[in-house]
């Protein structure tokens, strides 16, 4: 619009308000809000993370939206599932992290699965000392990491999957440890 | 026609199904009036604040169908506070004194109390059916005086309500003897209920037709009860997953073998796609398929269902289908009128999952196609066209474009024209919902070409008062308008006052208009109520004495009979 129109077009704003002005510094609009807003989540569309704050937005019913929630938090309660996979295994399994209270009961448990640590106690500041095998696993930023260097807590909520290497690669780990 | 009997001019007045029809009839002379009051038995209330129900009733003595509806439709979205209004209450009490033989009670966005539903219950004796629609404030132990006293129900259909679950075992309190139920829709409610007892009255119902179960509803239970009602035909089918690993998916095969009558499906809340399989047998009659709550089924499951149903009419999905599951449906569903695409992450953080590219396919896909919910990323003025051209039935077009202002992506042009594309080529459009960035340009074209337009939602649009102008000027059926977070101000909102009294409603927030004009409309026009919502969360010196150019956050403005409201909540001024 050619700001010669808007000049002669009647308002009953205060004198000098624009009303584009206006909408733009009362209404947060989803390109002004970045206070506060996961940055990981700005992908794709502008400030999309953002929408979030913007009430009723997108429109979607209170009752889905609350359905949806739902079903979020319950497949986040109801356990850790990861996959697993051992080298030279033709297929993988998956595991309940939940299940487990810490480390020396994973290893008995992926024993179990795998047959794999036939003897040798695992220990946290030893590495797989008298096993073939580490277990290794996969974090949130997609590296490759030795089970047992943090706390069970921190561990299963940065585990995404599990590997259970074998031989001298395994080594290779223990000797960086 | 004052030359026919009274029984004549009825019998030919039964002819008119619409209210539309009987309203305008009856404003041809008294004759015609008297007549058709006396023979109205279906009753729509679209605003239980525009009339009282004593009138409404008084009007109407033969009253044997009520529908009203209460909040504006932007309480979906959390606009509306939460007590604002809309109870149900004053409607069945006067209806307990007016109209005891009413049989059918449908109400939507209303607060309906269990002391409501007890009243409901115990005060008339032919009462049939029930449908409550968006609806809150009520609980399982209202649910268990309906089940306990209404002899002879045939439907309880409660659709997308928010019930609390005060453990009662409502179900179990149908007594043995009702047998007459057609049509019962639980799915909305969170809890357990009692599954034996709800076999045991599926077995006892001859006549049900229509079953929606809940979440809490396993595999196990659903294969007892489509064993037992096998003349089904609309099921919503619970969770779909099984408690445990039994041979359910044989029992399941078997079960829904047997269900030659199902034609309308949904549930699937945590269908396993193991599962899924079991139901291909039927898909093939399907003409309903709601898979909007089913966000475990992925799409290539998805595709392998939808190949089947080609007999489809209406599809409810989530928009992990992606525009290649579209293509999929625009392949196989040639009989496809309605199509319903929902956003699976409903915080729109996650990546596209469908485009411009599914819509147009679609389209071109499906030329029956007449009405549309679509929430997508992004969206281009060369794909509304071709969508426009493909499909001139459009009667409802609602688009979403996640980000409120996302110009067409290619031309990083507004999408006036686009819309513009579709108001034009679709002559019948009666609901359209804009969205994407868009200039005044838009609401040139829909006041010049939507003429039978009724219903007209605008978020995040516009450039100034100049819009809503054209709309309010040129869409001469407009009933319901609903605009947020839009530059209109005063000047647009006094331009047609007289508009309002042909609407039900305008609704306006987050936008320019003032209290001072506000008061100058409800000043000029007595037969509206102006409504300003002032929610305060922290303290405001302005909430004491807000002068007349204080920006109003929230108005509604609806035509009435009544005058202001009595039960207008303090937060709500009514100028």
């Amino acid at each position: 619009m050619a700001s010669y129109v808007e000049d002669t077009e009647l308002r009953l704003g205060l004198p000098g308000s624009d009303a584009l002005a206006t909408r733009g510094s009362k209404r947060s609009l989803p390109e002004d809000d970045a206070a506060g807003d996961d940055s990981s989540c700005r992908n794709g569309g502008s400030g999309s993370a953002a929408k979030a704050q913007v009430v009723g937005w997108p429109p979607i019913r209170t009752y889905r939206k609350n359905s949806f929630q739902a079903m979020k938090v319950e497949s986040e309660a109801s356990g850790l599932f990861v996959k697993v996979s051992m080298d030279g295994a033709p297929y993988l399994r998956k595991i309940d992290l939940k299940v487990y209270k810490g480390y020396k009961e994973l290893r008995e448990g992926l024993d179990g699965m795998f047959n794999c640590f036939s003897q040798g106690e695992f220990s946290r500041k030893e590495g797989c000392n008298g096993s073939e095998f580490a277990i290794t696993y996969e974090d949130k930023d997609g590296d490759l990491m030795l089970v047992g260097d943090v706390p069970w807590e921190m561990f299963i909520c940065s585990c995404k999957r599990l590997r259970i290497m074998k031989g001298s690669e395994a080594r290779g780990l223990e000797s960086r440890h | 026609m004052t030359y026919f009997p009274d029984e004549v001019v009825e019998h030919i007045f039964d002819f008119l199904s619409s209210h539309r029809d009987r309203n305008n009839v009856s404003t041809v002379c008294k004759a015609w009036y008297l007549v058709e009051q006396l023979s109205r038995l279906r009753v729509f209330v679209g605003n239980c604040y525009a009339v009282r129900p004593e009138r409404v009733m008084a009007r109407f003595p033969g009253m044997k169908c009520l529908t009203v509806k209460g909040k504006p439709h932007f309480a979906d979205f959390n606009l509306v506070p939460h007590d604002w209004g809309g109870d149900a209450l004053p409607w069945i009490e006067t209806a307990a004194r007016c109209c005891p033989g009413l049989e059918e009670l449908r109400l939507k966005r209303m607060v309906v109390s269990d002391e409501s539903l007890e009243l409901l219950a115990r005060a008339f004796p032919n009462f049939k059916s029930l449908v409550l629609i968006s609806c809150e404030g009520f609980s399982t132990d209202g649910l268990a005086e309906i089940a306990t006293h209404c002899r002879g129900l045939r439907e309880l259909d409660l659709q997308e309500n928010e019930v609390e679950d005060h453990g009662r075992q409502w179900l179990s309190c149908f007594p043995d003897s009702c047998t007459s139920l057609v049509s019962l829709n639980f799915a909305c409610l969170k809890g357990e209920v009692n599954t034996s007892a709800l076999e045991r009255l599926v077995a006892r119902c001859q006549n049900l037709r229509c079953l929606k179960l809940n979440r809490a509803i396993s595999i196990e239970s659903l294969i007892k009860i489509l064993a037992r009602a096998p003349n089904l035909v609309e099921l919503g089918t619970g969770s779909f997953t099984a408690d445990h690993r039994t041979e359910a998916y044989q029992n399941l095969l078997n079960a829904f073998y047997k269900c030659n009558s199902i034609r309308n499906l949904s549930g699937f809340w945590d269908a396993a796609p193991r599962y899924l399989q079991a139901i291909y047998s039927i898909c093939s009659s399907l003409t309903v398929l709601n898979l909007s709550y089913a966000p475990a089924i992925q799409v290539n499951d998805l595709i392998k269902m939808i190949r089947h149903c080609f007999k489809l009419q209406k599809l409810w999905v989530l928009d992990s289908i992606g525009d290649k599951g579209l293509a999929a449906v625009a392949c196989a569903c040639k009989e496809l009128q309605e199509l319903r695409v929902f956003p699976s992450d409903v915080y729109g953080t996650g990546i596209a999952a469908v485009t411009e590219e599914g819509l147009v396919a679609i389209s071109s896909g499906c030329p029956k196609l007449n009405s549309l919910l679509y929430f997508c990323h992004q969206m281009t003025n060369a794909a509304l066209i071709t969508v426009a051209k493909n499909c001139p039935h459009f009667t409802r077009f609602r688009l979403c474009i996640l980000d409120p202002v996302k110009p067409d992506p290619i031309s990083n042009e507004p999408l006036d024209e686009g819309f513009g594309a579709i108001v034009k080529s679709c002559k019948d459009l009666k609901r359209l919902s804009l969205s994407g960035l868009l200039t005044d340009k838009v609401f040139l074209y829909i006041g010049m070409y939507a003429s039978r337009l009724e219903m007209l939602s605008i978020a995040f649009a516009g450039e100034s008062d100049k819009g809503m102008v054209y709309v309010l000027n040129g869409c001469k059926n407009l009933k319901k308008l609903e605009i947020r977070d839009s530059p209109f101000g005063d000047a647009a909102l006094l331009e047609n006052v007289g508009k309002y009294e042909t609407m039900r409603s305008l609704w306006m927030s987050s936008c320019d208009v003032t209290q001072g004009g506000c008061k100058a409309l409800a000043a000029k026009m007595p037969r509206l109520n102006v409504e300003v919502i002032n929610e305060r969360e922290e303290s405001d010196e302005m909430v004491e004495n807000p002068s007349d150019m204080h920006r109003v956050e929230k108005m509604y403005v609806y035509r009435t009979l009544t005058g202001p409201r009595d039960d207008a909540p303090d937060f709500v001024w009514t100028f």
